[in-house]
């Protein structure tokens, strides 16, 4: 067992236990910092894959901005875990056992399915590098990117008229 | 790695955040569960992709690309659905004085 092995089980295992606590926490805070480790996790899976732009984009965006902007929306809150809503013990258990059987069935949907020589290339391969993302980026994905601009402009549009106090 | 440790990884995660979105009742919650669900689904395309490298690197270097361009617009997408959605949040803290999901059910009756 190598040490990228290692490193897969051990970031798999570290991703799995957060997000648990992500759903079971109590206090909204500890949500948010268990799904910052989860995002660290998955960026280390990124690097496992050398994916390495998209590695750093999701520490920067995720972990960095949209965290950052959950956390500022809870101090303004002011919310802890006395002001949890109340909720129904059956509603819970149903929607555990919903999930459950979601994982269930696509489990044995894809237990038999005929990859097992099919390899995930670690380490190797340059396609994750920004230069050759870059490339396909603005020869094949222009038009993709600029739409993606517009919808930029017009999310911050909407944003400042939700938020204005009429 | 064989590809299905990463289908089977994916997969359970995104299932933990369909359990989040069910189980809880704080709108903020649910919204940080379909962030786990859409960080799954990345995890899953970027696998994918290193897959398809992995076997068509021969006869084309670039092979697999695509899913990782995918995985940057899904971040662009998800950058400015969480903006516009804690926003609608606070103007629902704002009336309500709570963000229990509970109180949303005006269409109802």
């Amino acid at each position: 067992m190598g040490i990228t092995q290692i490193l897969f089980w051990f970031l798999s295992v570290l991703a799995l236990i957060s997000a648990i606590l992500v759903v079971v926490s109590k206090n909204p805070v500890h949500s948010v910092l268990w799904l910052i480790l989860v995002f660290f996790a998955i960026s280390g899976h990124y690097i496992l894959l050398n994916a390495q732009f998209l590695a750093i984009v999701n520490l920067i965006v995720y972990a960095g901005a949209i965290m950052v902007l959950f956390l500022f929306v809870f101090m303004l809150m002011n919310l802890n875990a006395d002001t949890e809503p109340q909720k129904n013990k059956w509603l819970k258990i149903a929607g555990v056992i919903a999930s459950g059987s979601l994982l269930l069935v696509l489990v044995a949907a894809l237990k038999n399915a005929d990859m097992k020589s099919r390899l995930a290339e670690m380490g190797g391969g340059n396609i994750g590098l920004i230069h050759n993302l870059g490339l396909a980026l603005f020869n094949d994905y222009v038009i993709p990117f600029e739409i993606s601009s517009v919808l930029f402009l017009s999310a911050m549009v909407g944003v400042v008229v939700i938020g204005k106090k009429e | 790695m064989p590809i299905n440790y990463y289908i089977f990884l994916a997969v359970a995660l995104f299932c933990i955040g369909v359990a989040g979105v069910l189980t809880r009742r704080n709108a903020i919650i649910i919204f940080m569960c379909v962030e786990l669900m859409l960080n799954a689904v990345n995890l899953l395309l970027v696998a994918f992709s290193k897959m398809h490298l992995h076997d068509l690197a021969s006869a084309n270097p670039a092979a697999g690309i695509d899913g990782q361009l995918f995985v940057f617009f899904i971040m662009v997408v998800a950058a400015a659905e969480v903006s516009v959605g804690l926003a609608i949040i606070v103007m629902m803290y704002r009336n309500t004085h709570s963000t229990d999901v509970n109180f949303l059910n005006r269409l109802k009756h």
